[in-house]
């Protein structure tokens, strides 16, 4: 199962970036084979509008069923929803202590949006 | 012919400059308001409303029965507007741009097109002065197409005098675009003059004849002056730093109904631009 953190550095040290749409980047990490890609979140963190929507779409293509993050405006949870993703919120400071928390089974899936668009 | 008063900095006086401009035409001239996000115009002319109508953008809509999810609608939509994941597609209306693409390429005709309320367009009466102006809701991020819906509603018979919104962007060019002269104000700042060589870049890029009012004379420095001189623009109009102008602009005056004495700087004005134009100026 691949699971994206929103991460904002390229290593497992890196700490949590709380938002998703405007995330530096993802951690997309496949508990299968304990094995991870780096994705840069650069363009899209950037676009005036639509970014959560995008993040979504970035998610999605890379495989993963599960997101870690801070927090999830709006458009980015009904994007996330259609598509399937469950979303996970965490306080965690690094993607590894999100990552065994999520392991840990510690995280609770989110039901609603919990901040609005545009939100930091 | 429309005139076109615009300006890359905010608060340079543009308003002021329009309306103006539009009382010293009087009669039969058409005022229109298209700083959609603030109009402001009307505070100056008062009046009475004689029209108000909505203005709606067109967003689809998904017949889910027909729909295939194959796709081609998001893969479409730059502004991520619609976007499907394997499913039928979502629409994030308050994205769309109203271009119509998702429906013309649903293979399935799935999409249909339904209006989304963007704002209105008021219409006021005020000493033959037409005023139009857009108001745009409380919260809509999507300012051109109220800027185009206001300048629709103008007759090409009469004067037209326009007031831009502040700085060079999109809502900006919706406003200027198509108008036979413009008129940037600035002041002599250098935040005046940064952005007024913005507006400049932007004007030319349209290919505009303009030329440049400078506002608060007195303020600031020579360098508006210099840049204009350097570059053959011409400066039509100054308008002084003068405190009785700001008191009059508090009370909702225009200059030329508060201090008589000013009359003739805008009368100068129109003037002027004839004059550039009929000289062939650019």
């Amino acid at each position: 199962m691949k699971v994206a953190f929103t991460a904002s550095g390229n290593t497992l040290d890196a700490t949590m970036d709380p938002r998703f749409g405007r995330a530096a980047g993802f951690i997309v990490y496949d508990t299968d084979n304990d094995t991870f890609e780096v994705i840069d979140n650069q363009q899209i963190r950037n676009s005036a509008q639509g970014a959560g929507i995008q993040a979504a779409e970035t998610i999605v293509r890379l495989g993963a069923n599960c997101l870690v993050t801070g927090h999830c405006g709006p458009n980015a949870f009904r994007a996330l929803t259609a598509a399937g993703v469950r979303v996970y919120t965490t306080q965690a400071a690094t993607v590894a202590d999100a990552l065994e928390a999520f392991r840990a089974g510690a995280l609770s899936v989110m039901n609603s949006a919990d901040v609005a668009g545009h939100w930091s | 012919m429309i005139l076109a008063v615009a300006s890359g900095k905010g608060g340079t006086g543009k308003t002021t400059v329009s309306v103006n401009l539009a009382r010293t035409i009087g009669h039969g001239v058409q005022l229109l308001d298209c700083d959609v996000e603030e109009p402001n115009a009307h505070l100056f002319l008062g009046g009475r409303e004689t029209g108000s109508e909505i203005v709606t953008i067109p967003i689809p809509e998904v017949d889910e029965s027909l729909c295939i999810a194959c796709g081609e609608c998001g893969r479409f939509c730059r502004y991520h507007a619609i976007v499907t994941f394997g499913s039928t597609p979502l629409v994030f209306s308050e994205l769309c741009h109203g271009c119509g693409g998702c429906a013309m390429v649903c293979p399935r005709e799935a999409i249909r097109e339904t209006g989304r309320r963007i704002g209105v367009v008021e219409t006021r009466e005020t000493d033959g002065i037409t005023l139009i102006q857009g108001r745009l809701d409380i919260g809509v991020a999507m300012a051109p197409p109220l800027i185009r819906a206001v300048k629709a509603r103008l007759k090409k018979e009469t004067a037209a005098i326009l007031d831009a919104p502040p700085g060079t962007s999109c809502p900006v060019i919706a406003a200027v675009r198509g108008a036979d002269f413009v008129l940037l104000v600035t002041e002599p700042t250098p935040f005046g003059l940064h952005d007024l060589r913005l507006a400049v870049d932007m004007i030319r890029e349209l290919s505009i004849p303009f030329g440049v009012v400078v506002n608060r004379m007195g303020v600031g420095d020579d360098r508006v002056h210099r840049f204009c001189r350097e570059q053959e623009i011409p400066v039509l109009l100054e308008i002084p730093d003068d405190r009785r102008i700001a008191e009059a602009y508090s009370r909702g005056e225009p200059i030329v109904d508060a201090l008589p004495e000013y009359a003739s700087h805008f009368a100068t004005l129109l003037w002027n631009i004839r004059e550039f134009r009929n000289a062939g100026g650019r």
